[in-house]
């Protein structure tokens, strides 16, 4: 195990930012942790990479507990949320600075940084300050990578990036783990935790659960509908009204209904429309996303 | 419910900052009542043209106007015609929720009979009547984007401006966030919307893709993915956006 967490809490205030967090990320693995914002993701990137302390709870990072913070500091990489370079230093100057403070070469390490650094390397002599926010991105993931870190912490990466950007960024991130290293990504997008070979889905400082997508789409339960019409408003009011409702919600082109029965019959719903003047409705049995699979264990927590 | 009179017209608007093209004479309409999105990678210009709609930026050519009021010359009637949030600005933190109703009713010029009769509806419809002496900043992220959406609709504008409105909120939320969208849009609001989640593309009557300045195309979801032949708006934002050559450059 490259990162270890065990029952870690952290308290601003009043406010519990982490409640009891606990799980594990292996040599080679991609793992997401997944939440909206506020959920409590930052602050235990701030604590596994030991700049904050957590008020219970025990972690061991690369090897080292959370008490040997110039180990830890050591190995791994860690690209804030926030774009961290100096803007007033080149390309090639903030990547020389980042290599040097870890008492290492750009040249040292080039080979892990080669594909992603040849994107940014025409303009090696501007400022940072001055590049797009897709080659700061990029900048930064090289700046986090140059002292060839056993553990990555990347924070909302692709945050306000576009898919097509978004994209890229993930094709990136996937050829880093195929070199062995020990990734944690946080997203507040659902659709990225296909990506990862495990997620941890964390909201208001709790995990909801840590697996594989697929084993936590499987816990689902509940009977799922896909409703398609050109009335979203008005399907979405009528099911309001519907006893059996769990929850009616906009997916994409389909509204999502859940049941509050553990079985429900879709020629029941289907009807149930079509007295409500529906007649265009689509309706079919789906299997949940991990969308779905989050928005019921959210439900389930508050 | 969208109907077929335009509510925005714009005909080859174009804005250059020096030798750059920001936006390059893009030409499109709103209808009443439609929710609209407003789609484009990073760096495409879509910032740039919604400045120029909401009556803050001056274009370089072309004409448009929002409301019935021209961009060049009555800047003023747009703004009272419009509601505008986006994830980056929304509310003042420090001030309570009936503070920031308070100032932003004054702004939109209603009168304090008005602002205190809207803002107690708001504040009951939203449920969050606990907390109108609260600061804003003690509220979470989606109970934020909710009231500040409600907030831009308090003097009855009859176009809203919605800049990524959603990031970063919960899927729940940004659920409830699209069902109040819906039902604006049900009472005859416009929604112009822009967003970085493909799966609410999918939620707007129609959507315009900007590439490079350029507006590439603009139809119905639908109707797009039929055109090029994929399953999901993400494919064809994909399709699309990876022959920008803006942001590839430094």
């Amino acid at each position: 195990m490259e990162i270890e967490i065990e029952n870690i809490s952290k308290s601003f205030g009043d406010v519990q930012a982490l409640d009891s967090v606990s799980f594990d990320v292996k040599a080679g693995e991609l793992f997401g942790l997944i939440g909206p914002d506020g959920g409590g993701k930052t602050t235990l990137f701030r604590i596994l990479t030991t700049l904050m302390l957590p008020d219970s709870g025990h972690a061991v990072v690369a090897g080292h507990p959370l008490t040997d913070y110039h180990a830890i500091r050591r190995s791994v990489g860690y690209m804030p949320g926030r774009f961290s370079l100096y803007p007033d230093l080149s390309v090639e100057e903030n990547l020389n600075f980042f290599a040097s403070i870890f008492g290492t070469t750009v040249e040292e390490n080039y080979e892990l940084i080669r594909d992603i650094y040849v994107q940014i390397e025409p303009f090696a002599k501007r400022r940072a300050g001055a590049l797009s926010g897709g080659m700061k991105q990029k900048l930064a993931l090289c700046c986090a990578l140059v002292h060839k870190p056993a553990v990555l912490f990347l924070d909302e990466p692709t945050t306000g990036v576009d898919p097509v950007s978004r994209k890229e960024f993930w094709a990136m991130l996937d050829r880093l783990r195929q070199d062995g290293m020990a990734i944690l990504v946080s997203t507040a997008y659902m659709d990225e935790a296909s990506l990862c070979d495990r997620v941890a889905l964390i909201q208001q400082g709790k995990i909801l659960t840590a697996d594989t997508t697929e084993n936590i789409t499987a816990t689902f339960g509940q009977p799922l509908f896909a409703i398609r019409t050109r009335n979203v408003y008005g399907v979405t009011l009528d099911i309001q009204t519907y006893p059996f409702t769990q929850s009616i919600y906009p997916f994409g082109e389909y509204l999502h209904y859940t049941d509050k029965r553990e079985k429900a019959d879709p020629n029941e719903l289907q009807r149930f429309l079509r007295d409500k003047g529906h007649t265009d409705i689509e309706l079919s049995v789906i299997k949940p996303t991990i969308e779905d699979a989050f928005m019921a264990l959210a439900e389930k927590e508050l | 419910m969208a109907s077929i009179d335009p509510i925005i017209s714009v005909q080859r608007l174009t804005k250059k900052f020096g030798t750059f093209t920001a936006v390059d004479a893009i030409s499109f309409e709103v209808m009443k009542g439609e929710i609209f999105g407003f789609l484009g990678a990073n760096g495409a210009g879509k910032t740039t043209a919604m400045k120029i709609l909401i009556g803050i930026s001056r274009p370089t050519s072309g004409t448009a106007t929002v409301a019935g009021y021209d961009i060049y010359k009555e800047t003023e009637q747009i703004k009272k015609s419009i509601g505008y949030m986006s994830q980056r600005f929304s509310l003042y933190n420090d001030l309570t929720i009936r503070e920031n109703i308070e100032f932003f009713g004054g702004i939109y010029g209603l009168t304090q009979h008005q602002i205190r009769d809207k803002g107690e509806a708001l504040v009951e419809k939203l449920g969050l009547q606990d907390n109108y002496k609260r600061p804003i900043s003690d509220l979470p992220l989606g109970w934020k984007q909710k009231l500040a959406f409600s907030i831009a609709l308090l003097h009855d504008p009859r176009i809203i401006f919605l800049d990524e409105p959603t990031g970063g909120v919960d899927p729940v939320t940004r659920r409830i966030f699209w069902n109040m969208i819906y039902e604006a849009a049900h009472r005859g609001v416009t929604i112009f919307v822009t967003t970085h989640y493909m799966d609410e593309a999918e939620y707007c009557n129609r959507v315009s893709m900007m590439v490079d300045g350029k507006i590439e195309a603009l139809d119905s979801p639908g109707r797009l993915k039929d055109k090029y032949g994929v399953t999901s708006m993400n494919e064809v934002f994909v399709r699309l956006a990876r022959n920008q050559t803006r942001g590839k450059d430094a």
